[in-house]
């Protein structure tokens, strides 16, 4: 069995890891780091729950190789919140009630994260279009999209 | 104190009907919260499971002794390793095949080993011999005489004589009262039509996923993502045939059910492999998986006829819903049957539903099981009745709709219900008047879920600091922990931050039904308020021992315990925190419990508005505004409320324009994924208003009904009667899809 | 299966070349891991290219741009002067999949996994994008877009070959381009249709040049002739639209599957043709 050698910086964390070659960075994250916070809910990049930062692009991490994170930074779920001080996103989606099984959520909040720092104002379409890769069976996406607008707002004004 | 008298319309509640933030809501937005397949166990093994390819085929022999060779596979199992002798065969089977696969997706065989390429390469060392058998999707066709028949045991139930032959109908289901034919006589107009409605998933995002851990005496433990844990004990034991005291399961957090997790498919699995390997085996299905082998809805076809007079009285309806359920019975034929005519009071009334069996994956509860497939021809037939006699389908519906006292169509009398509450706001609400765009339309629909009740066992623990251990035994798929929680500080006098509920684990409680039937709030609601109350008793107890007067001498009030009145004597009142931090000295630990078969579930009832913009060249529906009224009984935890008739709707727009299962001439599933199984995606929904209507439910301390359910009956036919205004043509079959709605509107020309 | 991340064309090409068994090309891995995920392909190798700096780039060149075969549709979109020239390519591929997606999906991945349904392709032949292709041995030649995919899964590159980028050319003035699919669901959808369109006009309005292009109603991506016919030498009027339309159902040969029916697929050709025609004669100043 070929394993490769990684080292990469995941949550600011510098880290090494063995993989095989055919296990996506999402395996790893979840069965080699401990990392569960990133959710397989399809495997083929159609529902978003396993949503990473990959060198500041968001991306699936179902569909990347654990092997090319080599040097790379990733960002998870679990780095989003400062300490015990929750992200605004991640207060704001319990305010507003925008979560159900929760799921979704971790891919979600990430994918948000994404939006707000490359468009701090978006409009309730880009919203939408930009979450259209996020799958959510609960909440019909209504109160996600509120608490997204919100958020935008709150960190405009402040 | 526990038969306090109920009077819900004239309560006043201090948390109760508040939206604090979720118990389990910091673990769910920072990636803690474990789910089904986030647990892990030392020396675990990965589970997979083999799945048949075909349709139906006779299984001659299995081969599984290259795979048991291979280096690293640590167990191999088959049907012989389960309990042949179990209660219930037809799980017994739709976990693992037996003489024959049934359907696409049947599992076969299943390996542990040491790693996924393991395992999986083990699975291809598996030799089927399989003899490939005619097969049956189509609920007509499997309906026709010569139809290939799944199994030779199955007699039609429900018709006599008995039939002398096997056939693919398990069932026949008729319900109603009155003289039909009689009424059809009387009516100025009748509409009479057929509809198909295609098999829908309720596509949780999480997949099925077990850790199995079963010690070599058979004892052990399950962790799952499931609606039922005690459902999984039981059922684990039963088909691996242990006893139930051995096996502890805890429900992991679960993301989502919808219905589709009341049921085991790899739990037992799971447990097989474990014991067989001596380890624990973590077993996950992949969404391909998930859509081939877990439990979609029933497909149905069927015919409406409804007649009225031209003052809009109907004065006869007949239903006849043939639902495809899978490879074993137990579609929901009649629970489909008694709610399709559940809506309105009528004098004569036949409703007959059949249970089919098919070479699909057994079809599993989705959200009032049975009820959106009869809604949706229901009130598409109901809706073009009331264009035929030139009145407002919602005063029609008004004038026909069900009321307390009046017969319903399956049979008992109605009790308080909020159909026409629900009517009245719908009349009332600006989205019924606002005006609509070119190629726009608007289509109304009502809808019922009867709710349940069932077993429930509740257990309050007093913490000595005060505040208030909550253990109940339903998981909570939709924040259900903060309902209780509410419910528990109500009841106590407390603040909702006092309360902390889990969901306990199988040991740890008496049995719990599964979640479903939006029984929930209500019964572990009920639950709960009956555990807070005996708590209450003794919390009293122990203030009478303070005080050393009489029990009886003691109420409880605010949080507090006071003296009944002045002949009780003078003290000042203790609080909840008071009497628990002189626990030890009183008599010890303080908890409540309460264990119920919950009676007194109250059906509700819903009205959609919907608009929906079709493109005529194109056939593509786009809905473009939604509006959501349901009576809740009381709503306990507001936004939750709102969150479920979203989620409903939701749904319901799914089912209605692209979802469906897509099988092949070959008998294949062609869509088993996200990509082609459409669920809705941000970008398709509009904001979904909702109105809560709250029409108290006698049964419950609070009002409490269920809410979870009727949010998703009405949509199917509310679209397709929005559609069908924007069209100008009728559809009749779901989903509507482009190239369906397209041949409408090029056939209508 | 091993994994290779080379840094440089050459290398890459040497490995694939060098491989006795199955290889195959990583870009953005979109399909690629879809693929070994569902043991559709169980390559013996992988070579990713994003270790390549030089594929990372977009380039001016000849007045259009050379946009290297590991570009994002994240990157791409987010570079002025391709998306302000080619706006329908641009579009057609931002249209791959989700946000996420989007992060790593690359047009040249798009061409080389030889989906007929493929969002990118209608629009870069619409174009008159052409490839350059690095073979072994430092051969190197140029290729029309449109050869690149034969069938579905099959490509006409060689043993050994990989595309390192694809090229626009300088876009004639008062030109415009506009792609559009035809999908159930508003986002995340494979193409039931898609349609690309490129025309020019002269200084009076009148259409001097075309291609329309149709994805997933064939094998391969079609370029319509009679369709543009219908443009040339017109205002690309009602009239013509309807004759483009009707060129273009016509010229369809799909197939019955999941996502539509043949008839229906025929009848939105047009529709998506149309659309599209009118957005191109928008952008072209018409």
């Amino acid at each position: 069995m070929h394993q490769v050698h990684v080292s990469t910086k995941i949550n600011g964390d510098e880290i090494e890891y063995l993989c095989e070659t055919d296990e996506t960075l999402l395996d790893v994250l979840r069965d080699k780091l401990g990392l569960t916070g990133a959710k397989e809910g399809c495997g083929s990049g159609d529902c978003g729950a396993c949503s990473v930062m990959l060198d500041g692009r968001l991306v699936c991490s179902c569909l990347v190789l654990g092997a090319e994170a080599q040097d790379r930074e990733v960002e998870t779920i679990e780095g989003m919140a400062d300490g015990e001080n929750l992200h605004p996103l991640q207060s704001k989606f319990l305010e507003h009630a925008a979560l159900q099984c929760g799921i979704c959520t971790p891919g979600v909040l990430i994918a948000t994260k994404a939006l707000l720092e490359k468009n701090p104002d978006p409009t309730e379409t880009e919203v939408r279009y930009w979450l259209a890769g996020n799958l959510c069976r609960c909440t019909g996406y209504d109160k996600i999209i509120r608490a997204v607008m919100d958020t935008a707002a709150d960190m405009r004004g402040a | 104190m526990l038969d306090k008298p109920n009077k819900p319309e004239k309560q006043k509640f201090n948390v109760v009907g508040t939206s604090p933030l979720r118990p389990d809501g910091v673990d769910k937005v920072t990636g803690r919260a474990r789910f089904g397949a986030d647990m892990v166990a030392p020396g675990m093994l990965v589970g997979k499971i083999l799945r048949s390819p075909h349709a139906h085929a006779r299984i001659r022999s299995i081969d599984v002794s290259k795979a048991e060779a291979l280096s690293g596979v640590k167990a191999v199992v088959t049907k012989d390793d389960f309990n042949a002798d179990a209660e219930d065969q037809d799980v017994l089977y739709n976990i693992m095949a037996r003489e024959k696969a049934l359907y696409d997706g049947h599992a076969v065989a299943a390996v542990a080993a040491i790693s996924q390429s393991v395992a999986r390469r083990a699975l291809a060392l598996i030799e089927v011999d399989y003899e490939v058998l005619p097969h049956v999707t189509d609920v007509d066709e499997a309906m026709k005489p010569d139809a290939p028949v799944l199994h030779d045991h199955i007699f039609t139930e429900g018709v006599e004589p008995k039939p002398t032959k096997p056939s693919n109908i398990a069932q026949r289901y008729e319900f109603g009262h009155g003289d039909v034919e009689e009424g059809f006589s009387e009516a100025d107009v009748i509409v009479e039509r057929n509809f198909k409605t295609a098999a829908t998933h309720q596509g949780y995002i999480e997949p099925h996923a077990c850790l199995a851990n079963i010690a070599n005496d058979g004892s052990g433990e399950l962790w799952c993502c499931t609606q039922g844990h005690y459902m999984v004990r039981n059922t684990c034991a039963s088909l691996l045939g242990i006893d139930v005291s051995r096996l502890r399961v805890t429900a992991s957090e679960i993301g989502g059910g919808f219905g589709g997790k009341t049921t085991v498919f790899i739990e037992p699995v799971a447990a097989a492999l474990s014991r067989k390997a001596g380890r624990p085996v973590k077993v996950v299905m992949s969404r391909n998986e998930v859509f081939r082998a877990s439990g979609p809805t029933s497909s149905t076809s069927s015919r409406i006829k409804i007649g009225a007079k031209k003052d809009g009285t109907i004065t006869a309806a007949e239903s006849e819903l043939n639902y495809q359920g899978g490879a074993f019975a137990g579609a929901p034929a009649d629970l489909g049957a008694m709610c399709s005519f559940a809506c309105y009071v009528l004098k004569n009334v036949r409703t007959i539903g059949y249970d089919v069996v098919t070479n699909r994956p057994k079809q599993a509860a989705y959200r009032a099981p049975g009820a959106p497939m009869a809604a949706f021809s229901v009130e598409s037939v109901v809706e073009e009745l009331a264009g035929k006699i030139g009145m407002d389908p919602i005063e029609f519906r008004i004038k026909n709709a069900a009321r307390e006292g009046e017969k319903s169509s399956y049979g008992p009398k109605f009790r308080q219900v909020g159909l026409v509450e629900t009517l009245e706001e719908a009349k009332a609400h600006p989205h019924y008047s606002a005006p609509l765009g070119p190629n726009q339309g608007r289509g109304v629909s009502c809808g019922f879920w009867f709710n349940f009740g069932g077993q429930t066992s509740t257990s309050l623990s007093i913490n000595i600091d005060g505040t208030v251990a909550l253990a109940v035994g339903t998981p909570d798929i939709g924040g259900s922990r903060a309902s209780m929680c509410l419910m528990a500080a109500e009841e106590l006098g407390i603040g909702y931050e006092q309360v902390r509920a889990i969901i306990a684990d199988t040991s740890s409680l008496g049995y719990n039904d599964v979640t479903d039937g939006s029984r929930v709030t209500f019964a572990s609601g009920k639950a709960t308020i009956m555990a807070a109350r005996d708590s209450i008793g003794k919390l009293c107890e122990r203030a009478a021992k303070m005080w050393d007067i009489s029990p009886d001498a003691v109420v409880w009030e605010e949080g507090h315990a006071k003296p009944a009145g002045a002949n009780a004597g003078e003290f000042e009142p203790l609080s909840l925190a008071e009497i628990a931090a002189s626990a030890e000295s009183t008599g010890g630990p303080i908890a409540g419990h309460h264990e119920v078969n919950a009676s007194g579930a109250g059906t509700s009832f819903a009205t959609h508005i919907v608009d929906s913009e079709v493109d005529p060249e194109t056939g593509r529906v786009q809905v473009t505004r939604y509006t959501v009224i349901q009576d809740a009984g009381k709503a306990v935890h507001p936004a939750y409320v709102e969150g479920q008739f979203q989620g409903g709707a939701a749904q319901g727009i799914g089912w209605a324009i692209n979802e469906e299962y897509i099988y092949g001439e070959d008998g294949r599933l062609q869509n088993a994924g996200f990509l082609d199984y459409r669920i809705p995606v941000a970008s398709d929904l509009p904001m979904i208003d909702t109105k809560i209507v709250e029409v108290p439910n006698l049964g419950h301390p609070y009002g409490v009904r269920g809410v979870g359910e009727t949010s998703i009956v009405p949509p199917l036919a509310a679209i397709a009667n929005s559609v069908s205004a924007a069209a100008g043509v009728r559809l009749t079959e779901l989903p509507m899809s482009p190239p369906r709605v397209l041949k409408a509107i090029d056939e209508n020309k | 299966m091993r994994y290779e991340a080379p840094e440089s064309v050459t290398a890459a090409v040497a490995l694939l070349a060098g491989e006795a068994g199955t290889a195959r090309v990583l870009a953005g891995g979109t399909d690629l891991l879809v693929q070994l995920r569902a043991g559709f392909v169980e390559p013996d190798l992988i070579v990713d290219l994003k270790r390549i700096e030089a594929l990372h780039e977009i380039v001016e060149e000849d007045g259009g741009y050379r946009i290297g075969a590991v570009v994002s549709g994240a990157e791409l979109e987010e570079h002025a002067g391709v998306s302000a020239m080619w706006p329908g390519v641009v579009e057609a591929v931002n249209l791959i999949g989700s946000t996420q997606v989007q992060g790593r999906a690359t047009m040249v991945g798009n061409l080389c996994n030889a989906s007929p349904a493929a969002d990118a392709v209608p629009a870069m032949v619409a174009a008159s994008a052409t490839v350059r292709i690095s073979g072994p041995n430092g051969r190197r030649r140029d290729a029309d877009v449109g050869d690149i995919a034969t069938g579905p899964g099959k490509t006409s590159l060689e043993n050994g070959e990989i595309v390192e980028s694809v090229f626009l050319p300088a876009k004639p003035k008062h030109s415009g381009d506009a792609y559009l699919r035809f999908i159930p669901r508003t986002e995340m959808d494979i193409a039931v249709v898609g349609a690309g369109v490129s025309l020019t006009l002269d200084d009076d309005g009148i259409c001097t040049d075309a291609r329309v292009t149709l994805g997933a109603v064939a094998v391969k991506v079609l370029l319509v002739e009679e369709a543009a016919a219908a443009l040339i030498g017109t205002k690309v009027d009602a009239a013509a639209l309807e004759k483009l339309a009707a060129a273009a159902s016509a010229a369809a040969k799909p197939i019955d599957d999941k996502r539509g029916t043949k008839e229906f697929r025929k009848k939105i050709s047009g529709v998506m043709a149309r659309r599209a025609a009118q957005i191109a004669l928008k952008r072209a100043g018409g």
